[in-house]
Parts: C-alpha cells; sequence; structure tokens
C-alpha cells in the first residue's frame, strides 16, 4: 500500500532538512513513532541505519530501515531491512518565492506472503497510517515554522538593537 | 470387589502393560463408604477406562520438545492475521515492552486469562514479535492438552512447547524470551467474579528455574481475558470426581456460559470470545539475585511478583469503565 501526504512549510528547504535529517528530532513531529533510534555507526545520510517502531492498531510495528538516497534540502529515501517491508521518502521542494518549501512524504508498506490476511490488514490499516503522516507534516510545519519565527525575530531584534547603538 | 484406580481399570481393558497382575483386593467394610446403586461402579470404571484411553491417546499426540520447531517465515506471514484479530476484535493494547530486556533470555511471567481461547496470549505474541522482530527467539509453554489437540499444530511453529522444567530449561539455555503462565489451567479458568485477580495457586517453579539459569522476571500483566465469556467455576470438585487430576493433569473441569455453546463444560472445544478489549502491561525486570541476595526466599519472591501484579492489574482494572467495552 502506498501513503501519501504534503504540505507547504513557510520556511526555506534548509530549516526542514534540518527537521527531517536530524535523528534526534524524528520523535517530536512523527506522529504514531514510539521509537526512532540509531543503528550503527553512521547517522545521517546514505547507509545511515534507524530502528523505528510506528503504533498502528494494536501493535507497534516497524523495522530496521536504512537510507538509500541522500540528497541535501531535497530528498531523503529509505527501504526496511527486516521488519515490516516498507519504502519511504522525503521530498522537499522550493516554492517560487524562495521563502516556502513544499514536503511530501511518501510510505509504501507491505506484508508480502502474507495470502488473503495480510491484503486486509494492509487495507484496514491505511486510514490510520495516513492520519499518522498527515499529523506528522501538521506537527513539522507547526514546529519549523515555529522555529523560523523565533530566528526572523532574533534577526530583526539584533537589527534593532544596532540601530540603536548606531543612534 | 476391584480396586478403581486406573491402573486397575486400565489393566481390566488390556491397557496394562509389563505383565504386571492387576491389583485386586478387598476394600475393608469400614472403608468402603456408601453403598452405590447397582451398575453405577461399573460404570464409573467404564468412564475411568476412556478417560485413560483419552490420557494414552493424548501422550501420543504430545510433540517432543524441538525448539528448532519455531519457524520466524511462518510467524512473519501470519502477524497480519493476528494483528486483525488483536486490533479489531479485541482492541489490544500492549504497554511497557521497552521494560522487556533487549537481548538475552528473559522469564515473562503472565496472568492467565480466557479459558481455553486466551486472547492476552494472542494480543501479547503479536506485539512481541512486531516489537523486538520474529528474528528474537521467543517461547512460550501450554498444557499438554493445548498442544496435542487436533488442529493446533502451528502452535509450535510460534515456538510454544509443552510445559515442563526441561523444556524451560531448554529455552532459556538457547537465549529465548520465555512465556509462562504459572497459574495455567488453575488460574485461566477462575470464574469472572474474581477477573481481577493474580492467582497462582502457590506455584513457585518459574522462580526455581529463573534462578537456575539467573535470568530476569518480567511480570506481564493482562486484563480482560475472563470478560470473553461468562466463567462460572472452576469444577475442581469435579474434576477430582472424575480423576481428571490423575489422567490428564488437569486439576479443574470449568463450567461457563460461552458462544456457541451456551453452558461449556470443559471449554474443550473452546468456545468464540466475546470482544472484550484486552490491555497488557509488561513491568520492569525483576533480578531477583541483586533485589532478594544470593540465596532467595521463594515464598518472600513469590509474594513479592504477585503484589506487583496485583497492584497492576488493579490500576488496569480503575481505568476500566464497563465490561467487555473497557
Amino acid at each position: 500500500m502506498r501513503v501519501t501526504a504534503q504540505i507547504d512549510i513557510a520556511a526555506p528547504p534548509a530549516r526542514v532538512w534540518a527537521f527531517l535529517s536530524d535523528p534526534g528530532k524524528q520523535l517530536h513531529f512523527m506522529a504514531g513513532i514510539t521509537r526512532w533510534e540509531v543503528a550503527g555507526d553512521i547517522e545521517r545520510g546514505v547507509g545511515a541505519r534507524y530502528r523505528m517502531l510506528m503504533r498502528v492498531g494494536s501493535a507497534e510495528v516497524g523495522s530496521l530501515i536504512e537510507v538509500v538516497e541522500s540528497t541535501e534540502n531535497r530528498d531523503m529515501a529509505w527501504v526496511s531491512v527486516t521488519g515490516l517491508d516498507q519504502r519511504g521518502r522525503w521530498r522537499l521542494r522550493e516554492r517560487a518565492s524562495g521563502s516556502r518549501t513544499h514536503v511530501e512524504f511518501r510510505l509504501s508498506y507491505g506484508v508480502a506472503g502474507a495470502g488473503i490476511f495480510g491484503f486486509l490488514a494492509e487495507r484496514v490499516a491505511v486510514p490510520q497510517v495516513q492520519r499518522h503522516l498527515n499529523r506528522s507534516l501538521q506537527q513539522l510545519k507547526r514546529q519549523v515554522e515555529h522555529e523560523q519565527l523565533r530566528d526572523d525575530a532574533a534577526t530583526r531584534r539584533a537589527a534593532r538593537e544596532a540601530r540603536a547603538a548606531v543612534a | 470387589m476391584i480396586d478403581e484406580t486406573p491402573t486397575a481399570a486400565a489393566a481390566q481393558n488390556g491397557h496394562a502393560t509389563g505383565g504386571r497382575r492387576p491389583h485386586v483386593r478387598e476394600a475393608p467394610a469400614a472403608a468402603k463408604g456408601p453403598a452405590l446403586p447397582l451398575g453405577f461402579g461399573s460404570l464409573f470404571g467404564v468412564g475411568t477406562a476412556a478417560a485413560k484411553a483419552i490420557q494414552g491417546a493424548v501422550a501420543s499426540r504430545i510433540p517432543t520438545a524441538d525448539l528448532d520447531e519455531r519457524d520466524p517465515d511462518f510467524i512473519r506471514d501470519n502477524l497480519p492475521r493476528l494483528w486483525l484479530l488483536s486490533s479489531l476484535w479485541f482492541r489490544g493494547e500492549v504497554r511497557g515492552l521497552g521494560n522487556i530486556p533487549e537481548e538475552g533470555p528473559v522469564l515473562l511471567v503472565g496472568n492467565h486469562s480466557g479459558g481455553n481461547m486466551t486472547p492476552d496470549t494472542i494480543v501479547f505474541t503479536l506485539a512481541f514479535s512486531t516489537y523486538f522482530g520474529v528474528e528474537r527467539r521467543f517461547h512460550s509453554l501450554a498444557h499438554n492438552l493445548v498442544l496435542s489437540a487436533p488442529g493446533l499444530g502451528w502452535l509450535r511453529k510460534f515456538g510454544t512447547v509443552a510445559a515442563s522444567p526441561r523444556n524451560m530449561q531448554k529455552a532459556l539455555q538457547s537465549d529465548a524470551a520465555l512465556l509462562v503462565y504459572p497459574g495455567g489451567d488453575y488460574e485461566v479458568h477462575r470464574s469472572s467474579f474474581e477477573r481481577h485477580t493474580v492467582d497462582f495457586n502457590r506455584r513457585k517453579g518459574f522462580i526455581r528455574e529463573a534462578l537456575r539459569h539467573d535470568v530476569p522476571i518480567v511480570p506481564v500483566v493482562s486484563i480482560g481475558g475472563q470478560e470473553t465469556a461468562l466463567f462460572l467455576t472452576r469444577g475442581e470438585g469435579l474434576a477430582r470426581a472424575l480423576r481428571l487430576d490423575k489422567l490428564l493433569r488437569l486439576k479443574v473441569l470449568p463450567i461457563s456460559i460461552a458462544l456457541p455453546w451456551g453452558l461449556n463444560v470443559g471449554d474443550f472445544g473452546g468456545h468464540i470470545p466475546l470482544p472484550a478489549k484486552i490491555v497488557v502491561e509488561a513491568l520492569p525486570p525483576i533480578h531477583l539475585r541483586e533485589e532478594f541476595g544470593e540465596d532467595p526466599d521463594l515464598d518472600e519472591v513469590y509474594d513479592h511478583v504477585v503484589r506487583l501484579m496485583q497492584e497492576t492489574l488493579d490500576a488496569l482494572a480503575a481505568e476500566r469503565r464497563l465490561p467487555i467495552i473497557g
């Protein structure tokens, strides 16, 4: 099954990327995620592995995932090594204004070999997974924009103080 | 008069082996008790012989414990089925899996509920397998009758082995997480009116095994299983009268009201569990020698474990607004 969610964030891609690529921040904005740990020596970028779990229905399901594609400020993709079969992608694209970013979160998952029950389980899980993705993007937007506002305010304050010092 | 012990009854029916003569004796008149109606003795003998035959059949079907029968691929393929059952029917919720050590052998000690259809085991097995991955060795102990029942052979692929000290030893030596229910058939068939009580019947074998193998105990408390049917009584007296304790290691002959049977005696055919909400909580590990010294007192450890579990069960019960609904 493939589930997708997207949102526009009022911040440049670099700021969004800083959130997405930081394993320490995943639990702060990813809805339904109960575990996100670095597994191995590489923390970020291609080859980084994470052990993640997402609560879906009555179980925390997840995988050991590995980042297989990482283009700074644009794309990050991963596939599962063990556990639930999944592949996912964060896709960032700068809007024409330059100060906004279009963020797309794609997740494909499956339980190959599980027959009719696997087929049913994949579909029954869709609404909850979709809710998790939507909420993750909303939380990401809120946190990134909040940080952006604070930075903008800090910049304005510094400029004001500089002007006051000159005067 | 022929002594109607199982041995004698079996010998009468040709089941005795080894060329031993059946033990025949005349009971003293004072020990005979009240006179039985004509024909009752022979009927009882036939019943006992039938039970003996069942015992033989069960014994021949009990699989030898082969931990290699556990099949991770089979488990993975069946997780969606368990997930559907657990999520949609029982609305299962498992908490505290992070309390279970990430690796190494561990003894998971649970309270058992739900009669012969134990939803707590289904919900917990699913949660454990998805949380730690099917690659982690996980075994559970089950009554001989469960493992020998026709159509339940697949349980062995999930890592279920017959309950015995030897199997516990094998599982723990293989670094597995081992789920045991010390209360066993005694606890699982308690009355629904005692559903919020942890009752291991003072069985302490799990503590001895944990000490012998020096593994931590993780209490696993569940609620809701005893609401999947209306369990009326364990029927211990009935089981004793029918000698099931001696013949089939059954201390109980439970009586319940359950789907689809209505009045359900024995629960041998299982039942359709009501969709009661199941909540399971794993508690922090107990390292026996660290907490109770080099040579812990079994009674002290037992009381400690049961008290912790009872407190957790009380808290889970307090969260519950209505039976079945949760």
